[in-house]
């Protein structure tokens, strides 16, 4: 197997392993983030617009995580710096 | 008609007109078109602003927007909400616009490449010593960086340049994702599935807007307030002595 072959093989490994771990924690915070919210609203309705804007606030730094991992497995796969490499070199 | 090819990552590469060393690619042009949208519709609304009971709905419109901002900014600090909204306002405009004219078909959001939203989290890097600055001096800001002690100085440092990665990676991750989905998509089930994840992608670009102008008042407001407790503590303090 040549370098581009073996380059490819682990760029599309790698992304499909960043995805499906990097998803796992944001997760499970999230929904614990969302179910904590949920009681916390229920018991008291009128705080109900700071609890939101909290919420949001949260939700979004969470899921940035989930995004950092998005975006790595977007470059490794589109924009992968070993790729021109490689290619240069003829492999 | 696909101006940005599914795997390109960043529509920067696509360059619509070059003329020597200049370059106009995607992402300025449609920059360019949601400001000339923003001015024309404000200069449309404001044209004719009036204090009777007849107003146009035009002015109704921006009144809204108006207010819904500067209540979500007052409810975050405790006085002098109007400083703000000039800058918060205008990230959450440019963001929404630019976000909601993604269903527009032709129209590439400028916020899905990665050098408008780097931009726009640097302006709020530059906006957070700013106002914190002018709110209380240079030496009550600078001094926030050495609490509790002079250790923590590296980590407040490191903290202000992770947060702006983090505001510039989330906007442009959402938008360029959800672009990304909707091409994959279009190539899996053309018919009707890419229609909803549409008007889902109307729903995730206004939040990532509130998102991006909630977050930048929350990090201008902790460099704000956080000096003004301190001064009300010491006013409290020097009372408390002379009523001795």
């Amino acid at each position: 197997m040549d370098n581009v072959s073996i380059v490819a093989l682990a760029s599309i490994f790698a992304a499909g392993l960043t995805m499906a771990i990097g998803s796992i924690g944001p997760a499970l915070g999230m929904g614990r983030a969302i179910q904590q919210a949920l009681s916390a609203i229920a018991q008291q309705p009128d705080e109900r617009n700071s609890l939101t804007r909290t919420l949001f606030v949260g939700l979004a730094m969470i899921e940035s995580i989930a995004i950092y991992c998005f975006v790595i497995s977007m470059i490794v796969i589109f924009a992968n710096p070993f790729w021109g490499h490689f290619t240069k070199t003829g492999g | 008609m696909e101006i940005v090819a599914l795997n390109q990552i960043s529509p920067d590469q696509v360059i619509v007109f070059q003329w020597g060393f200049i370059t106009i690619n995607v992402t300025i042009l449609y920059t360019w078109l949601v400001m000339a949208i923003l001015v024309f519709v404000s200069w449309l609304a404001t044209r004719r602003l009036s204090s009777e009971m007849n107003v146009s709905r035009w002015q109704h419109f921006l009144e809204v927007v108006v207010s819904v901002v500067r209540g979500e900014i007052s409810e975050m600090t405790k006085k002098g909400a109007d400083s703000y909204i000039p800058l918060i306002g205008t990230l959450f405009l440019f963001i929404c616009t630019s976000n909601v004219l993604a269903v527009v078909p032709g129209f590439v959001a400028p916020t899905s490449s990665i050098t408008t939203t780097a931009s726009l989290a640097v302006c709020v890097f530059v906006a957070v010593p700013y106002y914190g600055i002018s709110r209380n001096g240079l030496f009550h800001y600078l001094k926030e960086y050495f609490q509790p002690n002079f250790i923590f100085f590296p980590f407040h440092v490191m903290g202000e340049l992770a947060r702006t990665l983090a505001l510039t990676v989330r906007l442009f991750g959402n938008i360029m994702s959800h672009e990304k989905v909707i091409g994959i998509l279009l190539s899996v089930t053309p018919l009707l599935f890419p229609v909803i994840m549409q008007a889902l992608g109307l729903l995730i670009g206004v939040i990532q807007a509130y998102i991006f102008a909630i977050l930048s008042m929350v990090y201008i407001a902790s460099a704000v307030t956080a000096e003004e407790e301190h001064h009300v503590h010491v006013e409290a303090k020097q009372e408390s002595v002379a009523v001795a």
